[in-house]
């Protein structure tokens, strides 16, 4: 339930500075930024996502880490099903 | 063979498990409650239970969203999908979570209208594009997912979306604590608090859990290392006598938390007098409801929900097996009534919860072993 995504920022969104296009093992979706608005992140930035908003910025090594904790606790495919799903692009 | 020899860092954990060892001596038991359910998760799917010594138990907590809401939530929020111009959305993981008539996806074979959603802001995209029906959203969740909840009613607001409304049954981590430690037949000695909630809360809600129940807290990362690492240093606080809030995942939980979504949990949510959780009982100011600023986007106040409680299966030990006074095999019902597929009480019914954990990973390990045994 409380599924933690590592993500990297590859774009914010020009029209709103609270959206940006994070990827996710290939996956692209916009996340919202709205709850880091004390300390935004950059473009290139790797954040921890969950329900599709950005929780908390960490580093690249960290999100590394994150996916393979995500690998080994056989939540990966669920994640990733969980990116895909954002922005009801599948609907 | 254990998982731990998949690991990365095996060598590390080996070395962790060999301090633990020491620390732990073999001169008293300990009791340590994992509060989270994904270290509930991980701590079984990892195998850790096989690298502990055999006299440091962990007892799981209460941290499993789906798992402490009580049935009567769901049939209430499930009523508000019979009606037609409702469209009725919740994560994933509520959909196969049974209320008295159902679980949402069989609502969904009856015909209404139930989807899944991946977040919030999407059941908000969602009412946005259907002006003529209403889209409800079942909110579940601790302090992890509440902000981005409280930021897509902000938005709703904002942007005048009035079709859309949310069902909220966010709950609070730290007086499910309280409730825990105030119950008479609780021993504990230490916790490993949650990650992703801190995050969000940061460490300081947890001070009086060390300074007034004087017991160490250590707030943990999910990794086996993390966790194991965790359990070190609440060892090392118990030999030297000391009990304080430490912060092992401090490579993504700050101290003071995150401001942003305090602030718009503060703006959107306030404190229910009482709730209800599965298993434990009604526990005071654990919850949160909508303020009255955006009464108008609240299911409970814009529709009439009818409030249906359902006493929870006497024969299910649920309670028990939370506050850690028996283990999931335990309970009469473990693995015959009350199973992941047909689960019966709380526990079994999210991956997370600390029965369905046992009986995915335990339970089964124990059956393949018997079956492997030659006749």
């Amino acid at each position: 339930m409380c599924l933690a995504i590592p993500g990297k920022i590859v774009e914010i969104a020009p029209e709103s500075s609270n959206l940006a296009t994070v990827e996710v093992v290939g996956v692209r979706r916009k996340v919202d930024l709205g709850l880091l608005q004390d300390d935004m992140p950059e473009t290139g930035d790797w954040v921890l996502i969950h329900v599709g908003f950005a929780m908390s910025k960490i580093s690249e090594q960290d999100a590394i880490d994150q996916m393979q904790t995500l690998r080994m606790l056989g939540e990966a495919e669920q994640a990733i099903q969980e990116v895909r799903g954002y922005g009801l692009d599948e609907e | 063979m254990k998982f731990v020899d998949e690991f990365r860092d095996s060598a590390v954990i080996s070395k962790i498990a060999e301090g633990i060892r020491r620390l732990a001596g073999s001169n008293r038991p300990y009791r340590f409650m994992e509060v989270c359910g994904g270290h509930t998760h991980a701590i079984y799917r990892f195998g850790l239970k096989d690298i502990l010594p055999e006299n440091i138990e962990l007892i799981h907590g209460p941290g499993c969203p789906v798992c402490v809401l009580p049935m009567g939530r769901i049939d209430d929020g499930l009523s508000m999908a019979r009606d037609t111009n409702v469209i009725f959305t919740a994560f994933g993981d509520m959909m196969r979570v049974p209320g008295t008539q159902g679980s949402p996806l069989e609502h969904k074979a009856r015909g209404m209208d139930v989807r899944i959603v991946y977040s919030p802001s999407d059941a908000l995209k969602l009412a946005k594009a259907n002006p003529d029906r209403h889209v409800m959203f079942f909110a579940i969740g601790f302090e992890t997912t509440a902000p981005s909840t409280a930021l897509t009613l902000m938005r709703a607001k904002a942007e005048g979306v009035r079709n859309f409304s949310v069902f909220c049954n966010h709950v609070t981590i730290i007086p499910a604590i309280r409730a825990i430690l105030d119950s008479p037949d609780m021993r504990l000695d230490a916790f490993v608090g949650p990650g992703h909630v801190s995050t969000v809360i940061g460490c300081r809600p947890y001070e009086w859990i060390a300074k007034d129940e004087h017991k160490p807290i250590v707030i943990s990362g999910f990794e086996p290392l993390d966790i194991l690492q965790s359990i070190l240093m609440i060892l090392r606080q118990m030999n030297a006598g000391e009990h304080k809030v430490e912060n092992q995942y401090k490579r993504v939980v700050p101290w003071d938390g995150n401001r942003a979504a305090l602030r718009a949990m503060a703006e959107v949510f306030q404190l229910r007098p009482y709730f209800e959780w599965r298993g434990l009982g009604f526990i005071s100011q654990s919850a949160l409801s909508i303020r009255d600023g955006y009464a108008e986007w609240d299911t409970e106040r814009r529709f009439s929900v009818p409030g249906v409680r359902v006493t929870d299966p006497k024969a299910a030990q649920c309670g028990e097996v939370l506050k850690g006074v028996l283990k999931p095999v335990q309970c009469k019902l473990f693995g015959k009534e009350c199973t992941p597929e047909h689960p019966v009480g709380a526990l079994m019914v999210s991956s997370e919860g600390s029965c369905a954990a046992y009986y995915n990973y335990e339970h089964r390990k124990a059956m393949v072993h018997i079956l492997r045994q030659p006749a």
